[in-house]
């Protein structure tokens, strides 16, 4: 039938554009190295900033919670007193830290580090980057975790410190596993939503997975293919971590009954 | 029953703000001894219990424990909080460990006992409690009653020297109430020293040695539960008492 067979043609005709592309943005000159290589670059920042973050997160979070939480009353003399005094200043910068990081745009502050704070050194753009968005997202991570130390009953301190543990003790047995499972899923959010903002990169030139596929359009001029690449690529990364977090909650909840 | 005072209490005052929560506490306690803290809601009888150990860290005053000046800066609170098991109205279990878990963390990590013996002498506690089928169950699957049985013996896992419990049935279920104080009540016939803040008349009555009525901030009036319970001397004891019993 002429529908069928005029079907038949646009279809082989479409097919043959579709491969032309494809073979274009992805196989010859080995383009799909971009994708490859930048994939990697954006794991590689992202794995490192998130270490960064959770060691800066968790650390501001304990000050700050312990802060909040923290009798003054009664008088301080001697060593006391110098404590109260530093544990003071370690406060304020933490609050100055956390107002800083989270009221700017983590572009500028990509930017700042990059071309202010390592202008005279010849640093790596990769490490530029892991410490950019390490400290970016230390931020968000120290208020969820600040959060999740909140929201433990202040019995389970108390409990801790009448059998004898100490405070930091009392906080790595009994306080922070707790914490740690509640916060979990805002914790796998923020990692997630940190290997997403790893696309910024390109503003320090850094070849990053969506640097890549840009670069692929700058030399193919086809945008659609891949741009598409590139955001199949983050979803599936992406839908893998997911999974990976949605397991280490449910295996967490185990303890629940 | 020996005269050595364990803990001697001078002077001890706690203001929160404007509000005085303890107003000049003197108080000895003896070894052995099981003192039961009467009084209203708001009358200082659960802040006394923790400054004993420093949950509150008193205004002014004295906390001599075995001889040692508690608020003394120099002295290492940890150490002597482990000398102190305290029991709380809540449990306080940590839902995240077994009660196996629960009971041996601080006798591992605080007194360094090997896990097998630590391991053994928690289910011998458990075995006396009655609940050594519990073992590796996690605090949600128990009873408040299981709960707070399981809280004695977890402070007991630390051969503590004095126990502390505040208000422990106040937060169970009335057909609850008698197992823990059977628990207790065995304690108390073994010779642990115990300070007990609670409700508890028929407790106070029967087990206690010394029971102590306070109210605003002050010991109003204390004495042996016999003289206590059937002469009380002060008008703000007689009033209380004929509201509780």
């Amino acid at each position: 039938m002429p529908m069928t067979e005029s079907f038949k043609v646009w279809f082989m005709e479409w097919y043959a554009s579709i491969a032309q592309k494809f073979y274009g943005c992805f196989i010859e000159d080995e383009r799909w190295r971009f994708l490859w290589d930048g994939l990697l670059v954006t794991l590689e920042v992202a794995f490192f900033a998130v270490i960064i973050g959770v060691v800066l997160g968790f650390l501001v979070a304990i000050v700050r919670a312990s802060y909040d939480t923290s009798d003054f009353s009664g008088k301080a003399t001697g060593w006391r007193r110098l404590g109260r005094g530093v544990f003071r200043v370690a406060n304020w910068f933490c609050k100055l830290y956390l107002t800083v990081i989270r009221g700017t745009p983590v572009v500028v502050q990509l930017l700042i580090i990059y071309f202010v704070i390592f202008a005279s050194f010849d640093v790596d753009k990769v490490l530029a980057a892991v410490i950019a968005f390490g400290v970016n997202s230390g931020a968000y991570v120290a208020e969820i975790v600040r959060s999740g130390i909140m929201s433990i009953d202040k019995g389970q301190m108390e409990a801790g410190r009448s059998l004898g543990f100490n405070y930091i003790q009392t906080m790595w047995y009994i306080i922070v596993p707790q914490a740690f499972k509640n916060i979990l899923p805002a914790l796998g959010n923020e990692f997630i939503v940190l290997l997403k903002e790893t696309s910024v990169s390109g503003y320090i030139a850094l070849g990053d997975l969506t640097k890549g596929g840009d670069i692929i359009r700058g030399r193919t001029f086809e945008a659609l293919m891949p741009l598409f690449a590139v955001a199949l690529i983050y979803l599936a990364v992406v839908m893998v971590l997911s999974a990976g977090v949605n397991k280490l909650e449910r295996r967490l909840r185990s303890s629940d009954h | 029953m020996t005269t050595e005072a364990l803990i001697r209490v001078e002077g001890l005052k706690k203001h929160f703000g404007s509000l005085k929560a303890l107003d000049g506490i003197d108080l000895e306690l003896r070894k052995g001894e099981v003192t039961v803290i009467i009084g209203p809601s708001g009358s200082g009888k659960s802040t006394l219990l923790r400054s004993l150990n420093l949950l509150e860290r008193p205004t002014e005053g004295a906390i001599y424990f075995e001889g040692v000046n508690i608020l003394d800066p120099k002295t290492n609170i940890n150490l002597h909080r482990q000398r102190m098991g305290m029991v709380f109205q809540h449990f306080n279990l940590f839902p995240h460990m077994t009660i196996l878990r629960n009971m041996t963390l601080a006798p591992m990590k605080l007194l360094h006992e090997t896990p097998a013996a630590a391991t053994e002498e928690a289910m011998r506690l458990l075995d006396r409690v009655g609940l050594q089928d519990r073992a590796n169950a996690y605090p949600s699957q128990l009873s408040g009653g299981q709960k707070q049985r399981i809280a004695i013996v977890r402070a007991l896992c630390m051969h503590p020297d004095v126990m502390l419990f505040d208000e422990p049935t106040s937060a169970l279920d009335p057909e609850m109430v008698g197992e823990v104080l059977d628990v207790m009540q065995n304690l108390a016939r073994e010779g642990m020293t115990m300070i007990v803040v609670t409700h508890e008349m028929g407790f106070a009555k029967e087990v206690a040695n010394r029971v102590i009525f306070m109210d605003e901030g002050l010991i109003v009036e204390e004495g042996t539960p016999k003289e206590f319970f059937a002469h009380p001397q002060n008008a703000r004891t007689r009033d209380f008492l004929s509201k509780v019993l």
